[in-house]
């Protein structure tokens, strides 16, 4: 088997090798091939962009699910704004080939990937962008039994529709508490938008009730303009409490909801943990994710520092500077497919720069932004200066609205690139 | 293994784009657009002379020949 892949790929590269003069379709047989795991916004959108950008390029995408649903607006969801329909996207549209099968194993030397079905895809170049799983080892108590009883609601699904059941079941006068862990994680602003969005919830439908969000940080992104907008919308609802000030989560327990801290324990009504994260378990499998269960890469073509022929995007990748969010997977995705374009031409891929731009919702109608502009440099991806930033903190209400209005239009152009 | 330079494959020709062009399609559909327009709204975001949300920080993180060059690529894309 081992023998017979490698004749045929030497094959391969000599129909390719005799075909330079031909157009494209005549060597269809000999493009170069490049395999993509994982069908969220990284990986959707790295399969369009080359077969966009590169249509020589032999493309097959690889995704588990029939059914991707995105996790940027189901927060929307959570707090009853938004139904989850709205978040559900196939892939009948991708342009690419497409294999619904789970990634088994990763042979980085021969170049081939092994799928739960059987089936064997050889590869030039492999792109994993497999998102998030759980650490669950990485919070005493917390399992996957105790995801049912504690949703974390971090991967978008059905969890997502767990944590709003149990807020529309809640009695009035009740307390969710929330957890948020370290960095890095999925989405750094996105605790910090789910507690506003809930809180706008219960100030909404459960006025008597509270929110404890406990935090293991004591700064988080945006955190002007979040707290100076639960100052005015959400005062006597929403409280926040820094690791400083005991925030930080030790220990929970599924049967009781409670979260323990080292400054003492809260008891819930409804519990929303969002939990330690590593790097999607395929880059484990494939030998890119490094001790912190994340994947280092080169900042230019986002190729694995560990595994060569191995290119990691999105929130599994140790983007430097970018954060793990959508617009910056999908950005990622960009890059590195016209790299990969340019390193199986045989040239070498200019630098890049990437632009990242998240928003939150505190309610409805009110948006907020972070922005950042970004290159490579000493071997990291980082913050061009003097740009980039986030919406300023006295702005009218109109400005905020802008934005809500700005992070709607900016949901419907993304998963339309990514996903046809 | 033969060598990768020397197959000389072209899989992107001489439209690639150039760098950042491909993040604005995250939010915009620029394909077509000419190219002034897109520079003349670049540049009056970065002075501040037209207002903006988020557009202004951004079109801080590039001079102008980097925006013209954005502008032209996305000028010569099919709609």
């Amino acid at each position: 088997m081992v023998g017979g892949a490698k004749t045929m790929s030497v094959t391969r590269r000599s129909v390719v090798a005799g075909g330079l003069a031909l157009p494209f379709a005549a060597r269809a047989a000999g493009s170069p091939r490049v395999v993509v795991i994982g069908g969220g916004f990284g990986g959707a959108s790295a399969a369009r962009a080359l077969g966009r950008y590169a249509p020589g390029v032999d493309v097959t995408l690889v995704e588990a699910n029939a059914t991707f649903t995105a996790c940027p607006f189901s927060n929307h969801v959570i707090a009853g704004l938004r139904d989850i329909a709205a978040q559900r996207f196939g892939y009948k549209s991708v342009g690419t080939k497409v294999v619904h099968a789970e990634a088994t194993g990763v042979d980085a030397t021969a170049r081939r990937v092994t799928l739960n079905n059987g089936t064997v895809l050889a590869y030039d170049r492999l792109i994993l962008s497999p998102g998030i799983d759980i650490a669950w080892d990485k919070l005493p108590g917390y399992d996957e039994a105790a995801s049912e009883r504690m949703p974390h609601a971090w991967k978008a699904g059905a969890q997502t529709l767990l944590l709003r059941k149990q807020l529309a079941a809640m009695k009035d006068g009740g307390t969710v508490v929330m957890s948020v862990p370290a960095n890095p994680y999925r989405c750094p602003p996105g605790p910090y938008e789910r507690a506003s969005l809930i809180a706008w919830y219960l100030k909404t439908h459960k006025p008597r009730s509270k929110l404890l969000v406990l935090d293991a940080k004591d700064a988080f992104s945006k955190q002007k303009l979040f707290q100076a907008g639960w100052a005015k919308l959400y005062p006597g609802i929403l409280k926040w409490v820094s690791a400083s000030d005991g925030g930080t989560v030790t220990r929970v327990d599924p049967a009781t909801l409670t979260f323990a801290t080292d400054f003492g324990s809260h008891k819930a009504d409804v519990a929303n943990v969002i939990p330690p994260q590593k790097a999607g378990r395929i880059a484990a499998v494939a030998g890119v994710a490094d001790k912190t269960g994340w994947c280092p890469i080169d900042p230019v073509t986002f190729e694995s520092r560990l595994v060569p022929g191995v290119h990691v995007i999105g929130d599994a990748a140790i983007a430097g500077a970018m954060p793990k969010s959508a617009f910056a997977a999908n950005a990622q995705a960009k890059v590195c497919a016209l790299a990969i374009a340019r390193l199986l031409e045989g040239g070498t891929p200019d630098d890049p720069r990437l632009i990242n731009t998240c928003y939150s919702l505190l309610a409805p109608h009110y948006g907020i932004s972070v922005a950042g502009i970004y290159r490579p440099a000493k071997g990291l991806l980082t913050d061009i200066p003097d740009a980039g930033g986030t919406s300023p903190l006295d702005a009218p209400d109109s400005f905020r609205a802008q934005e809500a209005a700005n992070a709607d239009a900016w949901f419907r152009t993304i998963t339309h690139e990514a996903f046809g | 293994m033969i060598g990768r330079a020397a197959l000389a494959m072209v899989l992107l020709g001489a439209a690639a784009p150039p760098p950042g062009a491909t993040s604005c399609s995250g939010c915009h559909v620029l394909a077509g657009r000419p190219a002034a327009n897109t520079v003349a709204a670049l540049e009056a975001f970065r002075s501040g002379a037209k207002p903006a949300t988020v557009m202004g920080r951004i079109a801080k993180g590039f001079s102008p020949e980097e925006t013209q060059a954005i502008a032209t690529w996305w000028a010569g894309q099919k709609p």
